[in-house]
């Protein structure tokens, strides 16, 4: 394997979303940094999250970055490590100043400052109402972020490689030497040699049928580091958000609930005062991904369909705000300004005028709580101890700090993003200065390359297309907002046919440019994998919490759950173990709406 | 319905020139947009059609292509714009997006175009103090407002590969490298304006737009790209933003 063309940086970084240019911004300050990722930068995924970016800076009233912290806590059924939550919501402060400083075009209220607006599940804590805490631009802040961040690594002259599709993490013993690339264009393999190495790959939404997540989102990174021995954290936890475009899975922004907009059930019902009396359709996503769910079961979707409507018309809109006694009045102006592009996308879509009338929603797969355990620098740890594998780091939704626990507050995956892109940028910097190169053992893209060239050349007349929709089928429905011993089995037996069937499958394009049948058909391994990790740990958790909602355990048991669960891949099996959650301010209670 | 889809295809491991795919889908729903059609082709009949795409909601810019000798991304185009109402039958074609170098199938080099974005400094300069509060720079809605149109650019190419200057010479920077520029032009917090110009007023710049219109028609974020172009040529003459 001489004939692999191998680079040598001090710090490789794969994924070119949130995490991985702020972490390439600042670990650039201190060492030579590659960025690696499957798209073009400005492709990812960070560029569709829409409603905002939360931090207390209490542009438009009262707020403290305590409570944004209590808010994330209690969001995240407890399940969050609080150290790391503290430090996500008083970072978020500066790091949003920060972004404002790069240029980011946020909305602006009438005195110059940035604008804010109610999301889910932020409260003053004092009165428990809705807090002003989401930073916008309009309803595209993470093109914004995205954006900016993109041209602030143009500036500072980051090097990239664009289109290198990382395929896997070389680690001898407990160190890391590098990655193993494919470039695209060419199909060539490439060896990333390097110090540290830091994946900022995203999520997996791509498990389900009805999903807000690019077609990109397949897990990568997640899964390689898996292969190569690192556990996966809290992976029963995948979060529905409740407001999708039905059966498109497009998402609608909870800005739209925000800004005043209402969900409404087949007789018009204002539903969610039933489920969350205090703050109703501003309650955290699991909690109104169930009640949707039970509202349809009861026969109260829209004509007796899986879906109900998001009502932001003037009309419903200032009917709820006049009943609950505020002055505020919004028409269409406000709504084409605040939230032109979900107008946009039910206008094209489905033909929807959301000024004239209700869109239809129902849950859709959008975000992984879990993913590769981390601390909150950003560096991995590989066991329950929280020992850390020098050299080797995450950030971003393919990691799990843990600041979202079991369920994540709207905005917090922004505010994720960039507090922890930037504390792992900073980590790795220093970590590269004081590391050596270490030698790449013999053959290491043998394995990958080898793999490759079975998929390529293999036989077996099955169709990677069949294989996923039969996955994407069995996830939606027995891995999805509920779930039961009985469904979680069911699951379990046909993902391990699916491992089976997946040694059979032929694809077409047997050449090497721009080979994406291949690299899809490599994506599906690791969708079936991360598919599989998810239902054993949804499995083992006997209990309900945040997005893990078990019918045969309803209840929230924190004598024996409250943990973190780790999922380490031995052989062809798995095997669960568990680590304890960091618990500060705020004691477990019960969680009320 | 039936959809006749007529794809351009090129594989360089393959073929010496390019050819047309011809594939016959049923069922389709009006309401499936051409990236479906194409995962179709894909996925059920050939999997060595090649094309980017990502987000599948018009969001990530990946797959921008000529639908009916038209650009526009695959994702946001759904059958029905593309039909008579109540047709039961459609021809409908897909090429590459136009001047730049065909990699394979729908997928072009972006490289170059990349480039011209690149060459008009497209990022945020500011060398004055930010305040010493630690806060954020204040700027009012109104000047906000001023570039909120060319914020919304997600670089998928569609105005460029559909401008007959960049056609005809394409080391003129097009239309996204001037969006861009605008976008920073008239921020008001920006003041890196004085070095943009220089770009945007070279040669190569905003005097080679003859006005077609192509770029704001195919623009799938609706940027008025030719008032931002007018915009920055404005500014050019009158030294004023």
């Amino acid at each position: 394997m001489s004939s692999i063309k191998t680079h040598t940086f001090d710090a490789v970084i794969v994924g070119a979303g949130g995490a991985g240019l702020m972490a390439a911004l600042y670990a650039s300050k201190g060492a030579k940094v590659a960025v690696l990722s499957k798209l073009y930068p400005t492709r990812s995924h960070t560029g569709a999250a829409q409603g905002g970016i939360s931090a207390a800076l209490g542009n438009l009233e009262e707020d403290r970055w305590e409570w944004h912290a209590y808010d994330t806590v209690k969001g995240s059924d407890y399940l969050a490590d609080q150290d790391a939550v503290d430090i996500l919501c008083q970072e978020a402060i500066e790091t949003v100043i920060e972004l404002e400083h790069m240029g980011l075009p946020f909305d602006r209220l009438p005195n110059g400052k940035i604008s804010q607006r109610r999301f889910g599940g932020h409260t003053n804590n004092e009165t428990g109402k809705p807090v002003m805490r989401a930073c916008h631009a309009a309803d595209r802040t993470g093109h914004m972020i995205l954006q900016t961040l993109y041209q602030q690594c143009i500036k500072n002259e980051v090097t990239f490689f664009d289109e290198f599709h990382v395929v896997d993490l070389i680690r001898v013993d407990n160190t890391v030497r590098g990655v193993i690339a494919i470039e695209i264009a060419t199909g060539e393999f490439h060896i990333f040699h390097s110090k540290a190495v830091l994946f900022a790959t995203g999520g997996w939404g791509r498990c389900w049928e009805v999903t807000s997540n690019a077609h990109s989102l397949t897990g990568d990174g997640a899964v390689v580091c898996l292969r190569r021995g690192i556990p996966l954290e809290d992976m029963e936890f995948f979060q529905f958000h409740p407001t999708g475009i039905y059966k498109l899975g497009i998402l609608i922004t909870e800005g739209v609930r925000g800004e005043g907009g209402v969900l409404l059930n087949d007789k018009g019902e204002r539903f969610m005062e039933r489920y969350a009396p205090t703050i109703k359709d501003l309650a955290s996503r699991d909690v109104v991904s169930r009640a949707i769910y039970l509202e349809i079961k009861a026969g109260r979707g829209i004509g007796g369909k899986n879906y109900v409507h998001l009502d932001v018309t003037p009309e419903t809109v200032n009917k709820y705000l006049a009943e609950a006694g505020e002055t505020r009045r919004i028409d269409r102006a406000y709504i084409e300004a605040k939230l032109p592009d979900i107008a946009d996308f039910t206008r094209t879509y489905l033909g929807v005028d959301p000024v004239k009338e209700p869109m239809p929603v129902q849950p859709t797969a959008h975000y992984a709580m879990g993913g590769i355990p981390t601390n909150v620098d950003g560096c991995v740890v590989i066991d329950a101890n929280n020992t850390v594998l020098p050299g080797l780091y995450a950030a971003g939704e393919v990691a799990c700090v843990s600041v979202h626990g079991a369920n994540r507050l709207g905005t917090n995956s922004l505010v994720d993003l960039v507090v922890f892109g930037r504390r792992a940028g900073r980590h790795m910097a220093e970590y590269c200065q004081g590391a050596d190169l270490l030698p790449l053992p013999e053959g290491a893209a043998d394995e990958v390359v080898a793999e490759f060239e079975r998929i390529r050349n293999n036989k077996g007349g099955v169709k990677p297309y069949e294989l996923r929709k039969r996955m994407q089928h069995t996830m939606t429905e027995n891995v999805g907002v509920f779930r039961t011993e009985e469904t979680l089995s069911t699951a379990l037996t046909e993902l391990r046919e699916l491992r089976q069937a997946y040694q059979d499958v032929e694809i077409d394009d047997k050449g090497k440019r721009f080979n994406t049948d291949l690299l899809e058909a490599w994506e599906l391994g690791c969708l079936l994998e991360i598919a599989e990790v998810t239902a054993v740990s949804a499995l083992a958790r006997k209990e309900s919490r945040g997005g893990h909602a078990r019918d045969d355990f309803p209840k929230r048991n924190d004598e024996e759950w409250l943990k973190h669960t780790l999922c380490h891949k031995e052989g062809d099996s798995y095997r669960l173990d568990y680590k304890p959650v960091v618990i500060g301010r705020y004691q477990p209670k019960e969680r009320v709406y | 319905m039936q959809v006749q889809l007529r794809i351009r295809r090129f594989n360089p491991e393959k073929d010496e020139k390019p050819w047309w795919g011809e594939y016959t889908l049923d069922n389709v729903n009006p309401n499936d947009s051409v990236l479906d059609l194409l995962h179709r082709v894909k996925w059920e009949i050939d999997g060595t059609l090649t094309l980017r795409r990502s987000c599948a909601h018009g969001v990530c810019g990946s797959d921008a292509m000529r639908i009916n000798g038209a650009n526009a991304l695959a994702c946001k185009t759904l059958v029905a714009r593309l039909i008579k109402e109540g047709a039961t039958q459609a021809r409908i074609q897909v090429e590459p997006i136009l001047g730049l170098p065909v990699v394979k199938d729908l997928v072009v080099d972006m490289e170059p175009f990349f480039e011209h974005y690149k060459s008009v400094k497209p990022y945020f300069i500011n060398n004055s103090p930010p305040p010493e509060n630690g806060r954020e720079r204040l700027q009012s809605p109104e000047d906000r407002a001023r570039y909120d149109d060319t914020t919304k650019c997600i670089l998928c190419a569609a105005c460029t590969t559909s401008c007959p200057s960049f056609w005809a010479d394409g080391r003129y920077v097009g239309p996204a490298a001037i969006v861009q520029a605008h976008r920073f032009i008239f921020d008001s917090r920006d003041e890196g304006y004085a070095e943009r110009l220089k770009v945007v007023g070279d040669t190569f710049g905003v005097w080679r737009c003859r006005t077609v219109f192509n770029c704001t028609n195919a623009c799938p974020r609706e940027i008025e790209v030719t008032k931002a172009i007018a915009e920055v040529k404005r500014a050019l003459t009158t030294g004023k933003v």
